[in-house]
């Protein structure tokens, strides 16, 4: 299998508090990753890492193959990269069409003037980036609430927003932080669903962080444990949910609460 | 698909300008009252391209009439000088838009150049960083001779009437209209909204926020080209600070992010200044008191507050008037 994503010894330090430790790892082509590890572990920092928002202290990501470490954070979408957010970051005065129709903009190729002048062109272009939209919608089963503002939907909805807006950005590699926090168990269990259907569907790598041991076990592939930024366990979710160093730091003296 | 509503909107303003001109021509509206509408739709294109930056892209601007400045005092220059050397020119209209958009492309340009480096700032930061560009290209323009310096640009010939200053008003409306409602505006509207985010769609932010800033102070710098033909006079009071917090005003008046809001708030704000003027002049002529214009900036400063506690998403909120909303349909 092919290794869309590659870290190789990062390390990550916020003023002396080393959050992310010689962190190495990669992401095969087409699998749905799960990482894990207690609260204040390092997780969300790897994403923020990954995604461009911090440019890690030491080591280097790749893409593709391709150096993406200090990349600004659009570039690395543009590459293929899209993710969503534990604390929810939607557009919320915007409605929830135009909040995936944002996510589709840097493919657009309409100047400012054919925008404008409102020429055919762009026309034409501005439909086809609705029509995307509405269908990206309706995967996630949000087509009723279109126009809705976006900060009027439940929260359940919202993180299916936000899964979408990832996916508007047509990436090779989606990192969901988080996907399920909040969400009731049938809220939960529709979700696992829509993951796999959103790998299957839109051939996508999915990369995720998660709390419920549920989801993990339910839907990854293969799981990689971290704690204090660094790697613990790794392997199939059966495995790593017998290792006794990953016990240890979620049942441990830190509390069952991961 | 097709605009439906532009063919629309159109009638709508050639309604409006007939009806203005038809007051005009038949004396119904002085010359008086003829002038603060021009006035007024100076503040619209005032409005509207401060809207864009603030209220649209998010980005706290406190400089606007420096951009204004800008446009006044070079196409006011450059007419001057054609003006001499030719002063009947048959081509002095063409002349004079041209100097207009040069006008424009100037305040662009020093928009850009301020944007560049201030615009990693944030909030409270950027206000203060485009508060001193203001007050700089204030105090410039007073040291510099060759425009008059305190006394200001005098003698700029008066190209600017009711026709010109209603199309330009006019067309800045659709400009802005337009490319809110296109990629490129969703991008600007989605930084406004959650930077980070945005970046993380694919947004190109510092890009955006640039453009932003020379869209409107393109516009911006078009404002101040006609307000000077218009009073022929350019002079560095009228652009100092007290004049881009009046055009704040307003947008917040209007609405953040509301076109319609904001065409609105400048009718509305400009001929309640002019009707302050003369309720008190009179009452200071009917006391004695000696109270002046300046009043009027106590009133403008209650109504800021009167926004900010009660009603803070201002007039239209961020809401439009169907006829500013595009609508598309399938061919
Ligand atoms: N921006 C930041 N500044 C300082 N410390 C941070 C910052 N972000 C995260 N941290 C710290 O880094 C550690 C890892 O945090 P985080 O990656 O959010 O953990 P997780 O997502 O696994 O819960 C925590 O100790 C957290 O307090
Ligand atoms: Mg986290």
């Amino acid at each position: 299998m092919k290794t869309l994503l590659s870290i190789q010894g990062m390390s990550h330090y916020f003023g002396g508090l080393k959050a992310v430790s010689d962190f190495s790892f990669d992401v095969p082509e087409g699998v749905i990753y799960g990482l894990i590890g207690p609260n204040g572990s390092g997780k969300t920092t790897i994403f923020n890492l990954v995604t461009g928002i911090y440019v890690p202290t030491e080591g280097k990501i790749f893409f593709e193959g391709l150096d993406i470490t200090g990349m600004k954070p659009y570039k690395i979408v543009h590459r293929g990269a899209a993710r969503t957010f534990q604390n929810l970051r939607i557009f919320g005065n915007l409605s929830v069409l135009d909040n995936i129709m944002v996510a589709r903009h840097f493919k657009s190729t309409s100047s400012l003037v054919s925008s404008v002048l409102r020429l055919p062109g762009f026309m034409k272009e501005e439909r086809e980036i609705r029509d995307e939209a509405l269908g990206l919608l309706g995967v996630m089963n949000l087509e009723d609430q279109a126009q809705e503002k976006a900060k009027n939907l439940p929260y359940g909805k919202l993180r299916r927003l936000e899964i979408a807006r990832a996916l508007a950005t047509r990436p090779k590699l989606v990192l969901l932080d988080e996907p399920a926090a909040g969400m009731n168990p049938k809220e939960v269990a529709d979700l696992m669903e829509l993951i796999r259907r959103v790998r299957d569907e839109f051939k996508v790598t999915v990369f995720l962080i998660e709390h419920h041991m549920k989801v993990v076990m339910g839907i990854c592939e293969r799981v990689k444990v971290i704690d204090f930024g660094t790697t613990i366990a790794e392997g199939l979710p059966e495995d790593v949910g017998r290792d006794p160093k990953v016990l240890e730091a979620y049942l441990g003296k830190r509390g069952a609460k991961c | 698909m097709r605009n439906l509503r532009f063919p629309r909107l159109l009638a709508y303003a050639v309604a409006f300008y007939a009806v203005l001109q038809l007051l005009a021509v038949t004396g119904v509206f002085n010359g008086y009252i003829m002038h603060i509408v021009n006035q007024s739709l100076i503040y619209v294109i005032l409005v509207v391209s401060l809207n864009l930056i603030n209220g649209i892209s998010g980005q706290f601007s406190l400089g606007h009439m420096g951009f204004a400045a800008v446009g006044a005092y070079v196409s006011g220059t450059l007419t001057t000088i054609i003006w001499k050397l030719a002063p009947d020119n048959p081509a002095a209209i063409v002349l004079f838009i041209a100097a207009v958009i040069v006008g424009g492309a100037a305040a662009a340009l020093v928009g850009v150049l301020i944007g560049f480096p201030s615009l990693r700032l944030k909030g409270d930061y950027l206000a203060i960083v485009t508060l001193g560009f203001g007050e700089i290209i204030r105090t410039m323009l007073n040291n510099i001779d060759y425009v008059g310096g305190p006394r200001g640009l005098l003698g700029i010939p008066k190209f600017s009437n009711f026709t010109v200053i209603f199309i330009a008003a006019f067309l800045t409306i659709v400009v802005v209209r337009n490319l809110v409602q296109s990629s490129h505006g969703r991008a600007m509207l989605s930084i406004r909204e959650n930077e980070l985010a945005a970046e993380l769609v694919g947004v190109n932010s510092t890009k955006y926020k640039v453009l932003a800033f020379a869209i409107g102070a393109f516009f911006a710098g078009i404002a101040g080209a006609l307000l000077a033909h218009l009073i022929q006079i350019a002079h560095p009071t009228q652009y100092g600070f007290m004049g881009s917090v009046l055009v704040l005003i307003m947008v917040y008046a209007g609405g953040v992010g509301s076109i319609t809001g904001s065409v609105i708030a400048a009718f509305g704000l400009t001929f309640l200044s002019e009707g302050l003027r003369i309720v008190i002049d009179s009452l200071a002529a009917a006391t004695g008191l000696p109270i002046g214009g300046e009043w009027r900036m106590v009133v403008y400063a209650l109504l800021l507050i009167f926004i900010m506690l009660f009603r803070t998403e201002g007039l239209m909120g961020n809401k439009e008037l169907k006829i500013m909303v595009i609508e598309e349909r399938k061919a």
